[in-house]
């Protein structure tokens, strides 16, 4: 049973066993303002790429397990209450089980479901895939890096290209260089089945464009800027207490180490006598 | 309750001795803490006080995660999600005991590779290495059916395949499977029934930590020179042993709190580090993921599991001399407990006269290699199943169980071990010196 599985696994989606021969999924380690023990979420950039989430994203996929409530917490894109009441009324409707129809959106609903049954909810997209791996399945680089979901998706936004030569013109979805586990042509293969050509083929087209998003604050609104205010956004619908945890890491490592010190000095003078370094 | 003789509790006030003549619990708690203890016990003497932490802090979180999940296929991986997000502190404590599972099993590794290098196991403390062992397998049912519960990706499909180990055992396996899944696939009843166990199975661990505590209270603890406690007399015990309490409760806890220090790191700062991204994806049975990896500490009995395929010699030959009844998926299962099991048998199977590691010149070669063969096996178990990886898990089970099955006992007849020193207190004092001339840098306190 376990063979069968995991040959079917390995056969289903071969690319991933093969892929460091010959074609690595590319993945950009983009800089976030979040990253390492003492970053924190840019509010700015959350509530950017809740404005591109909104108008692009949601068009397909959907959020489902993240509040509305929550844009307004500490931690987040912090918006107002009555502000994020107002979003959620203008850009939402959910399906009411009393009323038996569809009504405005309020703070206490979740983000609808996706629209699109082959849009993957992306709630927990940002957490659900790593950008990073290695070297050799060790997991070394994850260390560093971190586990890269959000280099991932901005990598994804980025990653559409014209398909190479390769490949036969009427193959299905669109060449991505970032996407890991789409279609690919055998064409693309080497003699030994390996890959030549980074990605693989999404079925998702091309969903941002230069200037396709129009920021209040003025912010640059091209694709590569407007990946990343997403992916901030998708990683704090992920993670939404990442900045409270990060505090809580911090204060009891430093009450932790605090506590060893004192524990040290403690054992130290108790053994002392016993390891004849007593000198009074 | 130990054989070492030491003072033992005396009821002094009138509450006192009244209690003690109906339940001598205040005695027990006594004798308990005050243990007489080989005062040269070295830093690898204190993963047992991490492990007792570990147990505590997993038993704790989990009660109040119990409070707030749902075990059901429809709902469980949101209401893990309900317990990250809406609930007060719900992230810390479900980040903790994620990666306290983590924390437990590096903890019970290095105490069993501890016990492994010292002879903790050799007589007279055979008892204490099998209930420690039960211990061991208790830990990772608990670890495997906790990690089924958010229900995500992996979670299904690790618990489909683990489970599908014993569809392989012959004649009985698919009732067996159908049995412990509770229907015919991982579904709602295994969910349920998991996450029952999952609550259960620590209370068991609990029990059996007491009754390891108990063997090795009545035998003594072993210590880094192998050699015994006198017994001859209290003042004797008092040269070789220190009382339990203040010594190495301070000592202890001073190397549990740096442990926790990384470990709180780990939890604040890369919670997600030691897990799988497709565990933030909800269970799908249509959708297989690209590679089933179990838990990091679960890897080195993965990869021995999967080094046994049809095209070894030895399984074909297992298969042929048993008219097919052990085919090759079977094969992998034996492997699999056998690497448990040889190592629960080694009490018996290691023949040296010499107990510590310490002082056995052949053995420590053997022992370093066994240990480097446990990390390359726990790699192994991540790389996907080809080659060249699996000829080197091949190659890798094969010296864990030549370890054990061959190599142990032969050293016995083969190696001279050297001179241990004649008694625990030359041993310490070997190190610090009476006399207060072995390290001067250190100064005391006042």
């Amino acid at each position: 049973m376990f063979k069968t599985l995991a040959i079917s696994a390995a056969l289903a989606i071969s690319p991933v066993a093969v892929m460091a021969a010959g074609g690595e999924s590319l993945v950009e380690d983009f800089e976030f303002s979040y990253e390492g023990p003492f970053g924190t979420f840019d509010q700015n950039q959350l509530q950017r790429g809740l404005q591109v989430y909104t108008e692009v994203c949601a068009a397909c996929h959907g959020m489902k397990l993240v509040p509305i409530r929550s844009l307004s917490d500490e931690g987040g894109p912090n918006m107002p209450k009555d502000q994020v009441r107002a979003f959620a009324a203008e850009n939402f409707e959910v399906f009411d089980a009393e009323l038996d129809d569809f009504r405005p959106a309020k703070p206490v609903d979740t983000f609808p479901v996706s629209n699109d049954v082959n849009a993957p909810d992306l709630s927990l997209m940002a957490k659900a895939r790593a950008g990073f791996h290695g070297p050799y399945g060790l997991g070394i680089n994850q260390m560093f890096k971190g586990m890269g979901g959000p280099e991932y998706i901005a990598s994804l936004l980025n990653g559409y290209h014209d398909a190479p030569e390769c490949a036969p013109e009427d193959f299905d979805g669109f060449y991505n260089v970032a996407f890991a586990n789409g279609g690919y042509p055998d064409t693309c293969l080497d003699e030994d089945g390996y890959r030549t050509v980074p990605g693989s083929w999404i079925s998702m087209s091309p969903p941002l464009t230069d200037e396709g998003v129009e920021f209040s604050d003025g912010n640059a609104n091209d694709v590569r800027h407007m990946s990343q205010d997403v992916s901030a956004f998708l990683m704090w619908a992920a993670e939404p207490k990442m900045m409270a945890r990060k505090q809580a890491g911090f204060v009891g490592v430093l009450m932790l180490t605090i506590l060893s010190v004192l524990l040290y000095l403690t054992n130290k003078r108790i053994w002392a006598p016993i390891k004849g370094k007593d000198n009074d | 309750m130990s054989g070492i003789p030491h003072d033992h509790y005396e009821p002094k006030t009138g509450f006192e001795k009244w209690l003690h003549a109906r339940l001598p619990i205040v005695g027990l708690a006594y004798d308990t803490i005050m243990i007489p203890t080989p005062k040269n016990l070295n830093w690898m003497w204190i993963w047992g006080i991490v492990l007792a932490f570990c147990l505590v802090m997993q038993i704790i979180t989990g009660v109040v995660l119990a409070m707030h999940y749902t075990p059901h296929v429809d709902l469980a991986f949101a209401s893990v999600e309900h317990i990250m997000r809406n609930v007060n502190g719900g992230y810390m404590l479900r980040y903790l005991h994620m990666n306290g599972a983590s924390l437990f099993f590096l903890a019970v590794y290095m105490h069993i590779f501890r016990g492994l290098y010292y002879g903790s196991y050799k007589a007279p403390r055979e008892v204490t290495w099998i209930i420690g062992m039960l211990i061991y397998l208790a830990m990772m049912a608990t670890g495997f059916m906790g990690y089924v519960l958010p229900w995500g990706q992996m979670s299904f499909w690790g618990a489909t395949v683990i489970t599908g180990l014993f569809g392989a055992i012959p004649f009985i396996g698919e009732a067996l499977q159908t049995w412990l899944l509770g229907g015919p696939a991982v579904d709602n009843a295994t969910l349920n029934r998991f996450f029952s166990l999952h609550y259960l199975l620590p209370f068991v661990i609990a029990a059996l930590v007491a009754i390891h505590i108990w063997a090795f209270h009545t035998t003594g603890n072993s210590n880094p020179s192998g050699v015994e406690v006198r017994r001859g007399s209290k003042a004797e015990v008092k040269k070789d042993t220190l009382p339990f309490w203040p010594y190495f409760v301070i000592k202890d806890l001073f190397a549990l709190v740096v442990i926790l220090a990384v470990f709180w790191a780990v939890v604040g700062f890369m919670p997600n580090y030691l897990g799988h991204p497709d565990n933030y994806i909800e269970a799908n049975p249509l959708v297989t993921p690209t590679h089933i990896v179990p838990e990091w500490y679960f890897l080195p009995f993965y990869a021995i599991l999967r080094a046994f395929t049809s095209e070894v010699w030895v399984v074909q030959f297992a298969s042929f001399v048993t008219a097919g009844i052990v085919d090759a998926k079977f094969f992998g299962v034996l492997a699999m407990f056998g690497a448990i099991a040889v190592m629960a048998l080694v009490p018996w199977l290691d023949t040296s006269s010499a107990r510590s590691g310490r002082y056995r010149p052949m053995f420590k070669w053997w022992f370093a290699l066994l240990v480097i063969d446990f990390i390359v096996l726990m790699w192994l178990g991540a790389m996907p199943a080809e080659e060249p990886y699996a000829t080197w898990s091949l190659i890798a089970s094969a010296y864990w169980f030549g370890y054990f099955l061959v190599i142990l006992p032969l050293l016995g007849v083969l190696e001279k071990p050297t001179a241990p020193p004649a008694t625990i207190e030359e041993d310490f004092d070997a190190h610090y010196g009476k006399n207060g001339d072995a390290d001067s840098s250190a100064s005391p306190a006042e």
